[in-house]
C-alpha cells in the first residue's frame, strides 16, 4: 500500500516537475509547480512529517507560489512573449543536467545501506518534538534567522520602491 | 516493531535519495535550459525542494528531529531568497522592460 502510494506521488512530482521545465506559458509553469509542492507534502505525510506537511503547504503553496503569480501577472509575461533558448542549447542543457544525475546515481549507488528501525520513533514528526529540538538545539540560528527575516523585508522594500530622482 | 509506518518498512531509502536526485537534476536543467528569469527562480525553488524532501527522508529513518529543524531553516531561507529575488526581478523589468536574462549582459566585458 504505501509502496504504490510512494509511486505515485512520486510519478506526479516528477511528471510535473518536467512540465515546469518544458511549459511554455509562466502561469502553466507556475501551476505545475504547485502540483510538485504537493506532491512533496504528500511525501512528507507519508514519512511521518506532519508539522513539515502542513509548514511546506502554507508556505510554498500558500506564500511563495502566490508571490511567484502575482508578479508574472504584474509584469503581464504570457506564452507569446516567453523568450526560447535554440534548440541545440536546450539539448546541451539536457545533457549536462542528464550527465550529472548519471554521475549522482553512480556516486550514491556505491554507499552502503544502514538500517536503523529498530530503534524507530513515532513521535519524531509531531510539533512537539520539533519545538523542543528547535528551542533546545537551534535556539541560536532560530534568533539569527529572525535577522534574515528583517534585512529580507528591509531589501525587498528598498529594491522594490520606484527610485525617486 | 508495530508502530513503525509501513513506508518505513516497504520502501528503502535509497528509493527517496533517486528521487531527489531525479527532481534536484530537473531543477538543474530548468536553470540551465530556460532564459526566463522567473522561471529559472522557480527551478531554483524545485532543487531546494529536492533537498527538503531528503532532508526529510533521512531525519524520519534515522528517527532524528534536526533533520526536520533543518527543513524548517531552509523553508524559511527560500521565502526570504524568493522575496528578495522577485523584487530584484521587478526592479530590473522596470529599467529594461524584460525578464530575459539574455538582456542582462552589462558585466560582460
Amino acid at each position: 500500500m504505501s509502496l504504490s502510494i510512494f509511486y505515485f506521488l512520486s510519478f506526479l512530482a516528477v511528471l510535473s516537475a518536467l512540465m515546469v521545465v518544458i511549459a511554455k506559458n509562466p502561469i502553466h509553469s507556475v501551476l505545475y509547480l504547485i502540483i510538485t509542492f504537493f506532491a512533496i507534502a504528500g511525501h512528507y505525510v507519508l514519512l511521518n512529517a506532519q508539522f513539515l506537511a502542513a509548514v511546506h503547504v502554507i508556505v510554498y503553496a500558500g506564500a511563495i507560489m502566490v508571490l511567484f503569480l502575482y508578479v508574472i501577472m504584474m509584469l503581464n509575461l504570457n506564452a507569446d512573449a516567453e523568450p526560447q533558448k535554440s534548440p541545440w542549447l536546450k539539448g546541451a542543457a539536457t545533457i549536462a543536467g542528464g550527465t550529472m544525475m548519471i554521475v549522482l546515481v553512480g556516486a550514491l549507488r556505491s554507499t552502503a545501506e544502514v538500517n536503523s528501525i529498530s530503534q524507530y520513533d513515532p513521535n519524531i514528526g509531531l510539533i512537539k518534538t520539533l519545538g523542543k529540538t528547535l528551542y533546545k538545539d537551534f535556539m541560536l540560528p532560530f534568533e539569527i534567522s529572525s535577522i534574515l527575516f528583517l534585512s529580507a523585508m528591509v531589501g525587498a522594500v528598498m529594491l522594490a520602491k520606484k527610485e525617486t530622482k | 516493531m508495530e508502530n513503525i509506518p509501513g513506508i518505513i518498512r516497504q520502501v528503502p531509502l535509497n528509493y527517496y535519495v533517486l528521487l531527489s536526485t531525479l527532481l534536484f537534476c530537473i531543477g538543474v536543467i530548468g536553470v540551465l535550459s530556460r532564459r526566463n528569469a522567473i522561471i529559472i527562480l522557480m527551478c531554483v525553488e524545485l532543487m531546494l525542494n529536492a533537498v527538503n524532501l531528503l532532508l526529510a527522508a533521512f531525519s524520519s529513518y534515522y528517527s532524528d528531529p534536526a533533520g526536520q529543524v533543518f527543513v524548517f531553516f531552509i523553508m524559511a531561507v527560500a521565502a526570504a531568497e524568493v522575496a528578495v529575488g522577485l523584487a530584484i526581478l521587478t526592479m530590473i523589468y522596470r529599467n529594461t522592460g524584460t525578464v530575459d536574462i539574455n538582456f542582462l549582459n552589462k558585466l560582460k566585458g
